[in-house]
């Protein structure tokens, strides 16, 4: 049987995002329900964030964020052979979402199938988009994480609407001489199941104190493993992106990772928590900001319900 | 065995050095009787991250079913000494 002739290593070659216009502020939330903009300041960290309008939904957010990647890249429709996209919350389950964001984007016939990880979603497709393309299965793979967690939130349960919201990110993985993608540490914890999961099927649901006990001791041994991984020390770093859950816990897990220089990931300020989208979300528009220049550094990790996580250091194109 | 008196004072030594850490919450303020939510305004995420900081330095686990019980200082030291 034959191999596949494979690339010596995949990089991310460009970003995308792509957030919802309605800004809904914590001003707004105190009129829906009983909080108060310090309570969620102090919290979790969120200033605002971006709730879906009508005209969104997980495979429209997600076509707009990856045609920017797309767009970013250089590449054309045509260079593209699988598209991937991380989600937890598309409502119409069949057909996937992969294969309708590839044909909103002009690209034909491609793999296309959506990971569910939860909100560790985008990092588990950005390893397999790596493997893929290191193993010939794929030259140029499109990764998406696009959630739309407005359609699962009780707007009546202060504990969750404050947190969740909206919003898409992208990359395209190409292949290259030199790695520019680290293996990827991926893991589970089912004894957990019950810690974050759908209440009556429709609501999202999490016990607080149970997840930030989880993220803020175990989580700082997957960083550490990622980095061992790819022969990166933590001083390394331009930036550490871990999933914008709660600023308490980014921060938390920061101060542990051992890289004061490394800029910390607060997107969750002003985008809230957008499960799987809000690792390629930061990435976007801190690239954008120029915090991330060519050559940089950066160490992604993904975690959430499952329990599942998944890190990996990655190079800034 | 060390006699209760020495060990409390250790405990609440290791408490305020933790308290002072996470929540930043000045030595003198933390005594046995003080609330930590009432008194202090330290809220349930940082309680939890205290419990697990006293346990790295004290070795006992405090669960979340059992953290939301202590509600003082002198509560986390019994519980410790326990």
């Amino acid at each position: 049987m034959n191999l596949l002739p494979a690339a010596a290593g995949a990089r991310v070659a460009a970003l995308g995002e792509y957030q919802p216009a309605n800004v809904v502020t914590n001003q707004d939330l105190t009129r829906r329900v009983d909080t108060t903009d310090e309570w969620i300041r102090s919290r979790v960290g969120i200033e605002e964030r971006r709730i879906a309008g009508p005209e969104d939904s997980v495979v429209s957010m997600a076509a707009a964020a990856g045609g920017k990647a797309l767009a970013a890249s250089g590449l054309a429709p045509a260079d593209i052979d699988l598209v991937i996209v991380a989600t937890c919350t598309l409502v119409d389950q069949i057909p996937n979402a992969a294969a309708r964001v590839a044909d909103r984007l002009g690209i034909e016939a491609p793999g296309a199938f959506d990971v569910n990880a939860a909100c560790a979603g985008f990092c588990y497709g950005l390893g397999l988009a790596a493997d893929s393309v290191r193993s010939g299965s794929a030259h140029n793979v499109l990764v998406i994480g696009s959630e739309k967690l407005s359609d699962w939130l009780d707007w009546e349960d202060r504990s969750t609407c404050v947190i969740f919201a909206d919003g898409a990110g992208a990359a395209v993985v190409t292949p290259s001489e030199t790695p520019g993608i680290g293996p990827v540490v991926w893991g589970s914890s089912g004894d957990r199941a019950d810690k974050i999961y759908l209440r009556e099927n429709k609501y999202l649901y999490q016990e607080g104190q149970s997840v930030f006990r989880w993220a803020t001791t175990e989580l700082n041994g997957v960083a550490a493993e990622a980095l061992r991984r790819a022969g990166v020390e933590a001083g390394q770093l331009t930036a550490f992106v871990p999933h914008q859950a709660n600023l308490r816990i980014v921060e938390a897990i920061a101060r542990k990772l051992g890289a004061p220089q490394a800029i910390v990931a607060r997107d969750i300020v002003t985008a809230g928590n957008t499960s799987s989208a809000s690792v390629p979300l930061a990435l976007a528009r801190m690239s954008e900001r120029g915090e991330l220049p060519s050559g940089s550094l950066v160490l992604t990790m993904g975690f959430g319900a499952g329990l599942t996580y998944s890190a990996q250091v990655l190079e800034i194109p | 065995m060390a006699n209760t008196e020495t060990d409390t004072d250790t405990i609440l030594a290791g408490l305020r050095e933790i308290v002072d850490e996470i929540a930043g919450v000045p030595a003198n303020e933390v005594d046995l009787e003080k609330s930590f939510v009432d008194d202090l305004d330290i809220d349930s995420l940082s309680m939890v991250e205290i419990a697990v900081a006293a346990q790295d330095k004290f070795g006992v686990e405090i669960p979340d079913d059992q953290l939301k019980d202590l509600k003082t200082v002198q509560d986390v030291v019994n519980y410790i000494q326990k």
